[in-house]
C-alpha cells in the first residue's frame, strides 16, 4: 500500500480522530489518517450541538468557513407524559454574542470540513479504507496497522485509535471489551426539512438564531432513555435514544419509539409537513467514568468514544472526542520531540494530561449517575414525569376546586406511587450521584 | 386507545443512500438450529429490521439496510451468535447529514 513509515497513524476521521491528525500534523508530524467512509463524514451521526470553545482551541477562526447551522439562544429540556409536557426553557439574548458558543451542524458536512483542515496541515486522508488489525511485534507493541487496501499494511511509531463507539479494533487486539448492553444507548435519528421561515416561525427564531430541545419521560415507555429536536437551518434533527439493555429487556422498537415520539402532540406540529431525507442509527457510550477503558500501551492511544468518554446525561460527546483527541496530539508530540519510544510508560502522559481537562473531571463528576438512572428508569422515566405533569395540570386548570384541595391531590399521588421513603430516597440518590 | 398500522421500517431506509458489497455480507449469523434469546431479540432490537425469522425458525440476517450501528454486535457476538464487521472501505450506508 504505502511504503513509507508514519509518525503516527489515526484510525477514523471523525469529532476525535480529525482533532489527534490536526494537532500532530500541525507541530510538523507525518500523519497518516485512515477513514472507512466514502469521505470524513459519511458513517457518521449526531444529533447534534457543536461545542464553539473545543473547536476553538484547534481552529481559532473556524466561524470564518465551517458548515455552522445555527447558534444557540435556546434550550429546552421537556418532561413528558403521553399528552403533556412540562417545560423548562432557557434563553437568552446573550447569547447572540459575537462568538457564539454553541451551534447546531450536520456532521457529514462538519467532518469533511474538520479533516480539510486535518489535511491543510499535512496530514495524508485515506478514505474508503477500513483498517481490519492491529499490527503488533513479537514484544505486544503496536508498531501499524492492515488495511483492507491490497498489501494494505502500514507501519507508524503510534496508533490512535479514534475508531468511535464500536471500538472493533481494540477489541480484536484484546485492548479493551466490547461495549455491555448497559453500557451503550442506540439512538435513531430523522433529518426532517422545511423552509427556513417556518423553522424560524415554529421555533421563534431570528436569521441564524437556533433552539434545542431535550426530552424526557413516558417517551421512552419505561426504559432509560431520552429525545432530542434540534432546529438547524432548514432541517431540523429529530431522535431518541435508550439503553440497548433496555430495548433488549422490553423488546420495544426503536422505530416505533421514534415515530411516537414524532407524533406526540408537542412534537408534531413542530415538523408538521416536512420531507424527510434520512434515517440513521448509531450507538452512544453511556457508562461514564465507570466505563473508560485502559487509555493507553505500547505505541498505542485511545481517545474518543472508543475511550467511553461521553458525557451522556448533558449530551456532550463531541467536545470530549475533540480534546481527547487533541490531547493525544499534544503528548504524542511531546514524547516524539523529546526522542523517547512511543511505550506505554511515556505514553502515559496522556492520561495524565486527560486527567487535568475538563473530560476526566466531568465524568468523574457524574460517575454514579449512569447506575442511579438505570436501576431506576422507572421511576425517572416513568412514574416521575407523569405525576409532575398530572401535578402541573392540576395546578393550572381552572375549575373552581379550592387550592388546599388541589395540592392534597397532588401529594397524595407522589406518595401513593413512591411511598415517602421512595421519594426521599431518590431525592436523596440523586442529590449525591449529581454533586 | 386506536390501533396504528405497523411501522414499516423499509420505507425509513428507501431514504438513504447505500453501496452494497454484493455477496459479502458484513454480518454473519452462525447456523443454529434454536435461535438463543440474544438472537431472537434482534428482530425487535435491529434499527435497520436486518434480522428475520425464517420459515424454519431460524434467524436470518440480511445487511443490505444495514445502518452500521453495532447493536446487534453488542447484544449478540459475546455468546458467538452472529459475526460482525464493518463493510469494507466505502461500502455501506452513505449518510448525507449523519
Ligand atoms: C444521535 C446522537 C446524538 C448526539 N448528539 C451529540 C451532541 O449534540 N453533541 C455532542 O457533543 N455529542 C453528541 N453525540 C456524541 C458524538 O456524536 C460522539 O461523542 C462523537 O462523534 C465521538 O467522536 P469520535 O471521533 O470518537 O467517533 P466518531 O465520530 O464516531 O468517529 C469514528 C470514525 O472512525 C471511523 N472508523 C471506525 N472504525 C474504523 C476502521 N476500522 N477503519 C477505518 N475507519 C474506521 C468511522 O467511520 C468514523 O468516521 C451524539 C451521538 C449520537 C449518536
Ligand atoms: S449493525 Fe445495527 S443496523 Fe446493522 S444489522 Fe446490526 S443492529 Fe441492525
Amino acid at each position: 500500500m504505502i511504503e513509507e513509515r508514519f509518525d503516527a497513524i489515526v484510525v477514523g476521521a471523525g469529532m476525535a480522530g480529525n482533532a489527534a491528525a490536526l494537532t500532530m500534523a500541525k507541530r510538523g508530524m507525518k500523519v497518516l489518517q485512515i477513514e472507512r467512509g466514502e469521505y470524513p463524514g459519511s458513517k457518521n451521526v449526531q444529533g447534534a450541538i457543536l461545542y464553539a470553545d473545543m473547536l476553538e482551541k484547534l481552529v481559532p477562526n473556524f466561524r470564518e468557513d465551517a458548515p455552522l447551522e445555527r447558534h444557540l439562544v435556546e434550550q429546552r429540556f421537556w418532561m413528558m407524559d403521553e399528552r403533556s409536557h412540562t417545560g423548562l426553557h432557557y434563553r437568552s439574548d446573550d447569547f447572540n454574542e459575537e462568538k457564539p458558543n454553541r451551534y447546531t451542524i450536520i456532521r457529514a458536512q462538519f467532518d469533511k470540513w474538520f479533516s480539510g483542515q486535518a489535511q491543510e496541515a499535512g496530514a495524508i486522508v485515506l478514505c474508503e479504507t477500513t483498517v481490519k488489525e492491529l499490527v503488533k511485534d513479537a514484544y505486544g507493541k503496536v508498531i501499524g496497522v492492515i488495511t483492507d487496501r491490497e498489501g494494505g499494511e502500514v507501519h507508524a511509531d503510534v496508533v490512535v485509535l479514534a475508531e468511535g463507539v464500536n471500538g472493533l479494533l481494540g477489541t480484536k487486539a484484546e485492548l479493551r471489551d466490547r461495549p455491555a448492553p448497559d453500557n451503550v444507548a442506540l439512538a435513531v435519528k430523522e433529518m426532517h426539512f422545511l423552509p427556513r421561515e417556518t423553522i424560524e416561525a415554529r421555533f421563534n427564531l431570528k436569521g441564524d438564531e437556533g433552539v434545542v430541545i431535550e426530552a424526557a419521560g413516558t417517551i421512552s415507555r419505561g426504559m432509560t432513555g431520552m429525545g432530542f429536536v434540534y432546529a438547524n437551518k432548514e432541517s431540523v434533527s429529530v431522535g431518541i435514544g435508550c439503553l440497548v439493555a433496555d430495548f433488549q429487556k422490553t423488546g420495544e422498537t426503536p422505530y416505533d419509539l421514534l415515530e411516537r415520539f414524532k407524533k406526540h402532540p408537542s412534537i408534531a406540529p413542530l415538523i408538521e409537513g416536512s420531507e424527510v431525507k434520512e434515517y440513521a442509527g448509531h450507538l452512544i457510550p453511556e457508562g461514564g467514568y465507570k466505563a473508560i477503558p485502559q487509555l493507553y500501551g505500547d505505541g498505542w492511544v485511545v481517545v474518543g468514544d472508543a475511550a467511553q468518554l461521553n458525557n451522556a446525561l448533558h449530551r456532550e460527546g463531541s467536545n470530549l472526542a475533540m480534546t481527547s483527541g487533541r490531547i493525544a496530539g499534544e503528548a504524542i508530540f511531546q514524547v516524539k520531540s523529546r526522542k523517547d519510544p512511543m511505550t506505554k510508560e511515556n505514553l502515559a502522559l496522556y492520561k495524565k494530561m486527560l486527567d487535568d481537562s475538563f473530560v476526566i473531571k466531568d465524568l468523574k463528576k457524574y460517575k454514579d449517575m449512569p447506575d442511579l438512572l438505570h436501576i431506576q428508569s422507572q421511576n425517572f422515566f416513568l412514574t416521575y414525569p407523569q405525576l409532575i405533569n398530572k401535578a402541573l395540570q392540576n395546578f393550572v386548570r381552572v375549575d373552581g376546586t379550592p387550592k388546599v384541595d388541589k395540592e392534597k391531590v397532588t401529594i397524595k399521588s407522589f406518595v401513593s406511587a413512591r411511598s415517602w421513603t421512595g421519594l426521599f430516597g431518590d431525592a436523596f440518590r440523586f442529590a449525591r450521584a449529581w454533586r | 386507545m386506536t390501533v396504528e398500522a405497523p411501522i414499516r421500517v423499509e420505507d425509513k431506509l428507501f431514504q438513504n443512500r447505500y453501496l452494497v458489497d454484493v455477496g459479502n455480507a458484513h454480518i454473519k449469523v452462525k447456523p443454529h438450529t434454536k435461535p438463543s434469546a440474544e438472537l431472537l431479540a434482534l428482530i425487535k432490537v435491529c434499527p435497520a429490521h436486518c434480522y428475520e425469522l425464517n420459515t424454519n425458525g431460524q434467524v436470518e440476517v440480511t445487511p443490505d439496510g444495514c445502518v452500521e450501528c453495532g447493536t446487534c454486535r453488542v447484544i449478540a457476538e459475546g455468546n458467538g451468535d452472529i459475526e460482525w464487521n464493518y463493510p469494507r472501505g466505502g461500502y455501506g450506508v452513505l449518510f448525507k447529514f449523519g
